[in-house]
């Protein structure tokens, strides 16, 4: 019983991880069409800048308080993640907006490479320790299940930031217009919304909340390194396509329940298979679910209408 | 043939437009003169729809000119021309069928900031249509077929457009829906709006516009006053099943 509230507790963190970065997928994806394989480089991206940040902020002020050392750091990766993401919009799925299909994807594939390859040599091949800026000391809120203020933090953070998202994009002028524009490009362009204007500004936010992604995953595991993003973005993935690929509420619900399904799929596959696999095979269980979502339910738990824009 | 002497609101001179290796439209040329209300009638892939797109800016001219109130719009980006007055409402409507349809409407005063404005706006296109108003909060893609098409002129005139472009407004509608339609167009068309009208039903576009074109294979072959066009024996042998 305390190993399945160990996990959840461990699943809802992950899983609000991969939420956030799920978002970004199925942003893109709503507007575009796309699948921007690059997006989990972004999330390297984020936690390389914040740790450099940091190492900055250690140096000069090393006084400074560590909540708002690790506040800069995050406020320093949204807005070069941000750039990140409008020049790879403007400099590359731009100019294919019209190509076929596979175009833009290996395009996509080639910019996830070339943004590993640039932080290699940035950052180097080795793994960074990350800062333990909020505490990692273990509470007990029940006897046997530990959670740390890291993971608090994490989970109160990725809220916030998909309720603003969810606020956005719902209640605003400029959230409508997102929602015109990816339902009808043409004809949001007949209402007098810049598209293209739109289309930069999608991968602007989601490339921002990868940011945030990335700061939690280095503060949760505490390293960073130039190839982190790759595991979380194809996980992230999944979340997005398990939730209906093009559906915001779909990506977060994806994401949680794909943190549920794996944290909890760890703590029990040692059990499971006779000890014949331990729990550092736990990403089986994300590709799994991505093969069934696949073959029995391909809009996922939230999807509709993924015939139209395929 | 036209009354104003003044300049015209719209000129296209000689526009070619080619698509998907199609010339569709070869050598257009036509004017708009202020508070008229025009029509453009044809057979089905004569290229009236083109014409109109490329008006609206959603398509490229390959060559020629299109002037909208002295300026040289043919490269002006669609958005930019709606705020230069140029509506569209397209063929098949292009209702944002997963917003709602107050969403919709709102979206049609996107460009505008003026609030009090736009609630009163709003207002009027309820009174013209109050079938819309009792449908705001459901999603704009479970409307029928003459609702959308009641939303999306409404939507149209929420932009205040100076230049108002209608797609086939009729089309795939019950007769009494088209008869509303064609009262609210009206309507719109007394309040001063410049209207092009683009119809197969050639009957119902004549009665209603002062002038007409006949478009044939990319082509204008005819012109005239609505009424000289009703008479003319090949416009009723070729478009009013005469």
């Amino acid at each position: 019983m305390e190993t399945l509230l160990q996990q959840i507790v461990n699943g809802l963190v992950v899983g609000s991880v991969y939420a956030l970065v799920a978002l970004g997928y199925t942003m893109v994806y709503g507007i575009l069409g796309l699948i921007n394989f690059a997006h989990g480089e972004v999330v390297m991206i984020g936690a390389l800048t914040a740790l450099q940040t940091l190492l900055i902020l250690m140096g000069v002020a090393p006084d400074m308080a560590p909540l708002l050392k690790l506040a800069i750091a995050v406020l320093v990766a949204m807005p070069v993640c941000m750039i990140l993401g409008f020049l790879m919009e403007r400099l590359a799925y731009r100019r294919l907006r019209g190509a076929p299909r596979l175009a833009p994807l290996i395009t996509a594939i080639g910019m996830s490479f070339l943004l590993q390859t640039l932080a290699m040599i940035i950052w180097g091949r080795n793994y960074h320790t990350f800062p333990q800026l909020i505490s990692t000391a273990p509470m007990q809120p029940i006897p046997g299940v530990f959670v740390t203020p890291v993971q608090v933090a994490i989970v109160i953070v990725s809220a916030l930031v998909m309720a603003g998202l969810i606020l956005l994009v719902t209640k605003t002028r400029l959230g409508r217009a997102m929602r015109a524009t990816a339902e009808n490009h043409r004809v949001a362009a007949l209402m007098g919304v810049d598209t293209n204007a739109i289309i930069a500004l999608t991968f602007v936010i989601g490339a921002g909340l990868a940011a945030v992604a990335g700061v939690m995953f280095a503060s949760n595991y505490g390293i960073a390194h130039y190839a982190m993003g790759f595991m979380p973005g194809l996980k992230a993935f999944t979340a997005a396509v398990l939730g209906g690929i093009g559906n915001l509420g779909g990506a977060m619900l994806g994401g949680i329940v794909l943190g549920l399904v794996e944290a909890v799929g760890a703590g029990y596959i040692e059990t499971m298979t006779f000890g014949f696999l331990n729990s550092s095979y736990q990403d089986i269980f994300a590709f799994v679910i991505l093969g069934i979502v696949l073959i029995f339910r391909p809009t996922g738990l939230l999807g509709e209408r993924v015939s139209d824009r395929a | 043939m036209h009354t104003n002497p003044a300049s015209p609101l719209l000129q296209l001179d000689d526009i070619k437009i080619a698509y998907g290796g199609i010339q569709a439209v070869k050598g257009v040329s036509l004017e708009l003169y202020k508070g008229e209300m025009v029509c453009l009638i044809g057979a089905n892939g004569a290229g009236k729809t083109t014409t109109l797109n490329a008006i609206s800016g959603t398509l490229g001219v390959a060559s020629g000119s299109i002037t909208y109130d002295g300026e040289d719009i043919g490269a002006m980006p669609t958005h930019k021309r709606l705020r230069k007055g140029i509506a569209l409402v397209p063929e098949g409507r292009g209702i944002f069928t997963r917003l709602t349809v107050e969403e919709n409407l709102r979206m049609g005063a996107y460009i505008r900031n003026d609030t009090a404005g736009i609630e009163a706006d709003l207002e009027r296109v309820y009174t013209m249509l109050p079938r819309v108003k009792e449908r705001l909060a459901q999603v704009a893609g479970t409307l029928s077929g003459g609702e959308q098409q009641m939303v999306a002129i409404g939507r149209a005139l929420l932009s205040q457009p100076k230049l108002l472009l209608l797609d086939e407004p009729s089309m795939g509608l019950a007769p009494l829906v088209v008869e509303k339609i064609f009262e609210v167009v009206q309507t719109v068309k007394d309040e001063g709006v410049t209207i092009l009208l683009v119809e197969q039903n050639a009957n119902l576009a004549l009665e209603f516009a002062q002038r007409g074109y006949v478009m044939e294979s990319g082509k204008l072959t005819l012109t005239g006053t609505g009424k000289e066009l009703l008479a003319d024996p090949k416009v009723r042998a070729a478009y009013l099943g005469e």
